[in-house]
């Protein structure tokens, strides 16, 4: 059999199962799936390339993917969920780095040897995967030290924006002269592909650190988009269909999935690159009436036994206090007197949307009691408790009546809506955006301070008493 | 270079049909898997490793063999760990009536 035909048969079956897996990654259902498949797909790729015809170095990539294969594996299994997204954040960007490693060993090539069969279109893609992958990588590991808390604070300086804009135009010129060099007898210059490289990778940087914490998902997945792309274009240059088609599907795939996140948390992906959150002007916000009225843990679980239909809102404190598992206990307890317990997740309830889901799947909330703000608004009025856990901004009322507040049109919650609201709550402090809550201030609404996961326990003890 | 040719004018057909296959893909999916699926997206760019290896494979002169052994490293990298982590996350979404 032809090695040719075989070799390329398998990247075609490697790209029909990328698509396959990401189709079915798209339901809930069939997520699981999905995901082996893909694997399966790469499996079958990664083999394919080894029979590459006259391939070198060989032993030296076994010891790189093994290398690389096993520091991911370890550190993978490791993580813990709520450390999940900067965590893709640092494997996307290996990615783009990959991208831009491999556009590196091609161009110096064209530096040592003269252009060979290159084409001007190869270098161009060459040059433009180079960039996106250089900047995708740095970029991301900013972002994975933000996440991480290794970088505290949003930097910012006055001029920034066209400092920035500077060293791209700078950039954009070094990858034109790369091209037009490489057309010439006299061959690229080593210098200008070095500083190419150094600037690319500065522009990165420049990207990801003024980002506040908040809207360091949308960037990933910003990052994540264009890592697919530059692997598309990196595709191109070796004549590899597989890595230009999932590259491609994983582009759009992920510009599209950055404009929805961007959505979710209302806020336009312009409006995320280039301005920090809270920085706009704001009028005096309105005055709250009324006061903040505390509940002992016996009169709430009294209240939710008694209840019919429950509606759980967690928000990101939960899963700090790591209350998800007692908050599941505390479900199943109530399902078990017959009430109709739900939850309701914010798009921005964990760090990015879905990530609040991923945490109750942890603790083994099924996700069919899951629901999101569209389909459960509604039931609120229905609901005999709202019970609000380490939620605050998005459960805020403010967001849909005082324009002059920075969280204004916001979509929430309707928890104020519910017949009793209870807020667990450590103390009196406000929330992320440092807007004063005026749920904790209504009628029907009573706080339970203490920790999450205390509270949660406590009102399970009592339940199971009665 | 590859033994495949892929002109210039079928590589854009490729871009173009693949790039709505993408988005086609995406458009229709709920919040509650928005991590998951960004995750996954993200293990698909790891086929950069077949990439990488190629380079590698063809690499001379200790420059480009350092990078392409780099490259080979952090393609692994994203290949492995996209893998792994999407699949721990998605292994935990379960409906009530699959217990």
């Amino acid at each position: 059999m032809n090695a040719h035909l075989l070799i390329n048969s398998s990247y075609l079956l490697a790209a029909f199962l990328f698509i396959l897996g990401l189709k079915r990654m798209s339901s809930p259902k069939t997520a699981r799936s999905g995901i082996i498949w893909a694997g399966f797909g790469m499996g079958v790729a990664t083999i394919a390339a080894f029979f590459t015809p006259h391939l070198g170095n060989i032993p030296l990539i076994i010891i790189a993917v093994m290398l690389g294969s096993f520091a991911a594996f370890v550190s993978a299994k490791k993580v813990a969920m709520t450390d999940m997204p900067q965590m893709i954040a640092l494997y996307n960007g290996m990615g783009g780095g990959a991208a831009a490693a491999i556009a590196a060993v091609e161009l110096i090539r064209v530096t040592n040897h003269g252009i060979g069969d290159y084409t001007l279109t190869v270098i161009i893609l060459a040059v433009a995967g180079a960039l996106i992958g250089a900047i995708s990588l740095s970029g991301s590991v900013i972002a994975f030290a933000k996440l991480q808390g290794i970088i505290r604070t949003a930097w910012t300086f006055p001029m920034q924006q066209v400092f920035n804009l500077l060293i791209f135009l700078a950039t954009l010129v070094l990858g034109y002269l790369i091209v037009t060099q490489s057309q010439d007898p006299a061959g690229i210059s080593g210098m200008v592909l070095f500083a190419f490289f150094a600037l690319a990778l500065l522009f990165g940087i420049l990207v990801a650190i003024p980002i506040g914490g908040a809207d360091m998902p949308v960037i990933i997945s910003l990052f994540n988009a264009l890592t697919g792309l530059a692997v598309a274009f990196e595709g191109f240059v070796l004549g590899n269909a597989a890595m230009i088609i999932a590259g491609t599907v994983v582009g759009s795939a992920g510009t599209l999935l950055t404009q929805l996140m961007a959505k979710a948390m209302n806020r336009s992906l312009a409006n995320v690159l280039f301005s920090g959150f809270g920085s706009k002007e704001t009028g005096e916000a309105m005055d709250v009436d009324g006061s903040m009225k505390p509940i002992e843990a016996m009169d709430v679980s009294v209240m939710m036994a008694y209840a019919q239909n429950v509606i759980i809102v967690p928000g990101y404190g939960m899963a700090v206090a790591q209350a998800q598992h007692k908050v599941w206990e505390l479900t199943k307890l109530l399902q078990d007197k017959g009430v109709n317990v739900r939850f309701a997740i914010h798009p921005v309830a964990g760090r990015m949307p879905g990530h609040m889901n991923v945490l109750l799947a942890e603790a083994g909330v099924p996700y069919d009691i899951i629901a999101d703000l569209d389909e459960i608004n509604a039931d609120f009025q229905s609901a005999d408790v709202a019970l609000v856990i380490g939620a605050n901004d998005v459960v805020n009322p403010v967001a849909r009546i005082d324009p002059n507040s920075p969280i204004y049109g916001m979509p929430i919650l309707d928890a104020d809506k519910a017949k009793n609201v209870i807020v667990i709550k450590r103390g009196q402090g406000k929330g992320f955006s440092g807007v004063e809550n005026h749920l904790f201030y209504a009628d029907n609404t009573r706080m339970l301070y203490g920790d999450g996961q205390k509270m949660v326990a406590e009102l399970s003890q009592h339940i199971k008493e009665f | 270079m590859s033994e495949v040719e892929i002109t210039g004018i079928v590589a854009l057909y490729i871009f173009m049909l693949a790039g709505f296959t993408g988005y086609e893909i995406i458009s229709k999916v709920p919040v509650i898997l928005h991590t998951p699926l960004m995750s996954g997206s993200n293990f698909v760019h790891g086929i950069v490793l077949v990439g990488a290896m190629i380079a590698l494979g063809h690499a001379e002169g200790f420059l480009e063999q350092t990078i392409g052994f780099l490259g080979v490293i952090l393609a692994a990298g994203n290949a492995v760990g996209g893998y792994v982590v999407t699949e721990r996350m998605l292994e935990m979404f379960k409906s009530s009536e699959g217990k």
